[in-house]
Formats: C-alpha cells, sequence, structure tokens
C-alpha cells in the first residue's frame, strides 16, 4: 500500500449521517452566495472528515453570520478559529473556522483564503468569543483582522517580533525582556 | 481624583476620567489592581487586571501565555508518536482524557481500528480523568471561597484515583498512556476490580460532599447569583462543557456525538438552570456520580482480548520481536526514529473533554509529523468570558467563579 496517496479514509460513520444534511446546505449556500463561495470539498472526494465551504475574505462575515441563524443550518457554535500556512502556495494562508450546530448535532468548517499583508473582515460581531481566537492567529501568523476591538498579541509577549506558527519561523532563538509588562490602563477605560 | 497604580516601570499613565456619581461611595476614585500572574487565588499563571470602585470590578482584562511552550509548534516538528508526551501537558488535571482525543485524532486520520478491550480502557481512562478534574475542580473552587475540608475528602479520592492509573502506566500525573493504535500497556489482572471498589468508596464520599457543603450557608450566599452568564452569553463565548450545561445548554458530545462505545452506556447529563457559580458547582457533582456509574459499566463490560490494532503502519513491535528478529529490530528503529506517514487530510476530531470540548485539529500532507497540529483547549474560550463575568461584581466573586470555570493554564496557554 502507498500510503502517499489519499486513502478512502472514512473518518467515522459522519458521512453516512450527514450526507443529505450537507449536500443541501452547500446546494443552499452556493444558490445564495454565488461566486463569494469559491470552491466546495466535500467528504471523500478530498480527504476530508466535514465538507470544507472556501469563501471570498470579504464576504466571511456575510456568509457565517448567515449560517449561524437560517434554520436550514444553525452553526451556532464557533467550535474553532485558526490558520494554516501553506507556505510557499499563494495565497500563502488560511483562516479556518469551525463551526458546530447544536440541534443537528453536525459539524462544517469554512475556510477564507489570504495572501501575506491582506487583512480578513473580524468575526467578533457575530460571536464575540471571536476576539481571542483572532488575536491568537494574528499573534501566531501575523493575520490581521479588520475591524477587530482590540488586536494585540495574546501569547507571546507585546514586544515580541516575529509570528511563530509560520512555517519559515526559525525553530531556536531567544528574545528577553528584563521587566514584565506594566499594567496598562488605557485598556481600563470605557 | 485619585488614582494608584503599581507603577514601577517608569510607564506614565494617564489619569482616568470618570464622571462624578452622586451614588459612588468613594467619590471619584478608582484603584486599579493588578491579580496576578504569580497569586494564589489565581489558577496558574494568569493575570487580571481589574479597575475597582471600592471593591467591585467596573472594568478589567485578563493575560495569559506565561507558560506558552508552543505546543503547536512542536506538533509540527515531533512525530505522531513523540507528541503523545506533549498532551498530557495540556489540561494536567485529566492527562488521560487528552491522551485518548489525541489518539483518537489521529487514528481517525489514518483509518485505524482499535480493539475493543482497548476502548473500554480508554472509557474508563477519560471518565476516571474527569472524576479527577471535577474533584478537584469543586475543591478548589471551596477552598478559594474558604471551605477548605471540603477539598481533602476529595483529594483523598483523587489519590486512590491517582493509584490506579500508576498501576496502568506507572505514572501518576502525566501519564502518556494511549498509543496510536493502542496502549501503553494492558491493565494489570484484577485491576478492574480495583476500580470498582474505588468506585463504590468514591461514591459515599461524594454523598458526604454534598451534604457538607451543598446547603451550606455561606457557600449558598458565596455562589447563588454570582458570575451569572445565559444561554445566550455562552453561545457567544463558545462555552462547551459543563459550564455550559449549567447555563441549560442541553449539550454533551459523549451522548450526542458518541465515540468510543459510549452508545452502549447508559447515563444521564445534568442540565443547570441559572448559569451562576452554583449551578456549575452541582453540574459537576453530578457529573461525578455519573461518571462514575459510566466507569462501573465498564468495568462490567471489558473482557480480555489484544490492546493493539494490528496495522502495520501504527502497531509497535513487542520487545521479544524486537530482540530476536532483525526485521523487528528495524521495524522498530525506523518507528522510534522516523515516525510513521499518515495519510494527507484533514481532520477536527473532538471529545467531551472534562472541561468542554477538547479538538484536535490535525492537517497532514503524507508526512510522519503533522502540517498542522491545532488544539482547541475549551480554558481559553472560558477564560475569555472571564472579564465580562466578573465585571459589576465583587473581587472577592472573581475569586469564586475564576474556579468554577476550572481555568487549567497549561492548557490555556498551550
Amino acid at each position: 500500500m502507498d500510503i502517499r496517496t489519499p486513502v478512502a479514509t472514512s473518518y467515522g460513520d459522519w458521512l453516512q449521517k450527514f450526507e443529505e444534511t450537507w449536500k443541501s446546505q452547500i446546494a443552499k449556500l452556493t444558490a445564495k452566495f454565488g461566486s463569494a463561495i469559491e470552491e466546495t470539498r466535500m467528504p471523500v472526494a478530498f480527504a476530508t472528515d466535514v465538507p470544507i465551504v472556501y469563501v471570498k475574505a470579504e464576504k466571511i462575515v456575510e456568509v457565517l453570520s448567515f449560517v449561524k441563524t437560517d434554520p436550514d443550518f444553525v452553526y451556532d457554535l464557533l467550535s474553532d478559529l485558526t490558520a494554516i500556512d501553506e507556505m510557499p502556495a499563494e495565497p500563502r494562508f488560511e483562516v479556518v473556522y469551525n463551526l458546530f450546530s447544536y440541534s443537528k448535532p453536525c459539524r462544517m468548517r469554512f475556510k477564507v483564503r489570504v495572501s501575506e499583508g491582506q487583512d480578513v473582515p473580524t468575526l467578533t460581531g457575530v460571536w464575540k468569543g471571536a476576539n481571542w481566537a483572532e488575536r491568537e492567529v494574528f499573534d501566531m501568523f501575523g493575520i490581521k483582522f479588520r475591524g477587530h476591538p482590540d488586536l494585540r498579541r495574546i501569547l507571546m509577549d507585546v514586544r515580541w517580533e516575529g509570528h511563530p506558527l509560520r512555517k519559515d519561523y526559525p525553530l531556536r532563538g531567544y528574545q528577553i525582556f528584563p521587566t514584565a509588562m506594566p499594567v496598562d490602563p488605557t485598556l481600563l477605560e470605557d | 481624583m485619585h488614582e494608584t497604580l503599581g507603577n514601577k516601570h517608569g510607564v506614565h499613565s494617564e489619569h482616568i476620567s470618570v464622571d462624578h456619581d452622586p451614588d459612588d461611595l468613594w467619590g471619584d476614585s478608582r484603584v486599579i489592581v493588578n491579580i496576578g500572574p504569580t497569586h494564589p487565588a489565581m489558577h496558574g499563571a494568569l493575570r487580571m487586571v481589574a479597575k475597582l470602585n471600592g471593591e467591585t470590578i467596573e472594568k478589567s482584562y485578563c493575560e495569559f501565555g506565561y507558560t506558552h511552550r508552543a505546543k503547536e509548534k512542536l506538533g509540527e516538528n515531533r512525530t505522531y508518536h513523540q507528541f503523545v508526551v506533549y498532551t498530557d501537558r495540556l489540561n494536567y488535571c485529566s492527562a488521560l482524557s487528552n491522551n485518548v482525543t489525541y489518539a483518537m485524532a489521529v487514528e481517525r486520520l489514518m483509518g485505524v481500528e482499535v480493539p475493543e478491550r482497548a476502548i473500554w480502557i480508554r472509557m474508563i481512562c477519560a471518565e476516571l480523568a474527569r472524576v479527577i478534574d471535577h474533584l478537584i475542580c469543586v475543591g478548589i473552587n471551596a477552598v478559594d471561597i474558604g471551605a477548605f475540608s471540603f477539598f481533602l475528602y476529595g483529594f483523598h479520592q483523587r489519590e486512590e484515583a491517582y493509584t490506579l492509573i500508576e498501576k496502568l502506566c506507572g505514572a501518576r500525573l502525566t501519564t502518556s498512556y494511549t498509543r496510536i493504535g493502542g496502549l501503553m500497556a494492558d491493565a494489570p489482572e484484577g485491576w478492574e476490580k480495583e476500580v470498582k471498589a474505588w468506585v463504590q468508596k468514591t461514591r459515599k464520599v461524594i454523598d458526604e460532599m454534598d451534604k457538607l457543603l451543598t446547603g451550606n450557608r455561606i457557600w449558598l450566599d458565596r455562589t447563588v447569583g454570582v458570575g451569572v452568564f445565559n444561554k445566550e452569553q455562552c453561545m457567544q463565548y463558545s462555552f462547551t462543557g459543563p459550564s455550559a450545561r449549567a447555563s441549560g445548554i442541553d449539550r454533551d458530545l459523549r451522548r450526542d456525538q458518541p465515540s468510543m462505545f459510549y452508545k452502549e452506556v447508559e447515563f444521564d447529563v445534568p442540565i443547570g438552570k441559572n448559569g451562576d457559580v452554583f449551578d456549575r458547582y452541582m453540574c459537576r457533582l453530578e457529573e461525578i456520580r455519573q461518571s462514575l456509574n459510566i466507569v462501573m459499566q465498564c468495568a462490567d463490560k471489558i473482557k480480555p482480548g489484544p490492546i493493539w490494532s494490528e496495522d502495520k503502519r501504527v502497531r509497535i513491535p513487542d520487545k521479544d520481536v524486537v530482540h530476536n528478529t532483525m526485521e523487528g529490530l528495524i521495524h522498530h528503529f525506523k518507528f522510534f526514529m522516523k515516525g510513521f506517514d499518515v495519510p494527507p487530510g484533514e481532520a477536527y476530531t473532538t471529545f467531551e473533554g472534562t472541561n468542554g470540548e477538547l479538538g484536535f485539529y490535525i492537517v497532514s500532507k503524507g508526512d510522519p509529523m503533522a502540517h498542522r497540529m491545532r488544539i482547541r483547549g475549551p480554558s481559553v474560550w472560558h477564560y475569555q468570558a472571564l472579564s465580562p463575568m466578573s465585571e459589576g461584581g465583587k473581587i472577592a466573586d472573581m475569586v469564586a467563579i475564576l474556579g468554577s470555570i476550572n481555568i487549567i493554564a497549561g492548557e490555556l496557554d498551550r
């Protein structure tokens, strides 16, 4: 067996359970948003556990607030928000939104392709909890979120240089700061 | 206008302008208090900076990352087998749960089937971890509020559970028990009986703890109506697990998205109503009982059998094969030096961890190391809500709230 070629891993029994739901949902999405949906990838045809919907960066907030509330979707939980560095591909980054529907209950994944320096509209207006996740993506990958209320580094020190989860980031090295960051009273203003 | 700042580093701070409020007890004064990162009431190296009006928190911000160990980066630079040990150090109160979820995530990517016995043992492990984690959560929550002896009741049972885990894998805290496609070692003979005896004893202790604290006047005063987060707010902040269930969100991934053999065991999912500290405490206490039931059922159903998948890609060769055959030695060497390739693909595998949805989003490009190893820890999302939950409350309430959502720094910082 050549394990470098994609195998027909079924990733559990989700496909049998949700195939119809997913297909009708994707059909509805493409009908409603048209060219805003760049590409859809279904399981089996592509090596993925749930369908992936690639959305144009400009339209991501519109699409996600639609799938959050529409009765056919109700993906009301933002399970995870992260990014992948696909260097040397262009566009370089993919921002990944893993959504979960409490009522179905099934999952779907949305992705946005972003090139270096391009920014993505923030999701904080749809889910307040996206705030820190977007800060983490900014911290780790350097992807900026347009309209984010407080886009600072979160895991690394604010004085840190570089974005550690990029593929071209060196694996060894130090950045040592003599003091901890003092209290920042500007963050406590109303 | 008066203002105090713990400002040793010479950073000039602007005075905060606050409009005069006639009901304001303290005039116009506001005090900024820095709590943590090393503070006995903070669970791990967390920091909260709060602007206080008297004792009331008006606004605050939280910081973390002091124990950031770049686990996601390590996941891209270590083989899948090597990464097992790093999962222990995520939520170190329930290391077994992380081990199990990680193993499931990689097996799902590879299409590896694990034999029955291994799955039953894994389920016992996950539930043992849940009991341990909840015991420490409710115990420490009570300690923070001032009820010390309550914690010690649970602590004894927790140590007993660690002894059971030690019999499984030799370690008490950092277990590294699962392997991709199996387990490190089989459970020793008679282990199920010991587990059952422990369950019987723990049930009594839980009842005792329940009687000791639940109706206590001071406990009720400190927890009921404190840190209320309703259903809508929980959904906004992606709450999962007991903290979400305390607000009335009727979801448990063990029941709704069953993995392993959770379909074959019976258990109830306790749901709270008010979403305050007390409901979170009650949910956790009831979940301990349900977990004990699950452990009991698993211990009944477990049968002797293999604990390793026979998939050649992941099976670690037995020691007598390694020592006595050339092929076995080569296999062993290749396995540990190079690792095994995982077919290209991506999957986001979740499990109802002790504090909520624990997820591993792994993207593979066909190499022995992951292309992207994202760890979704529930603590991050819960900690984010600490500021909105504690605003308007007293500073002592913040301590109660922090204990009730059970932030584990290892999982928070990754």
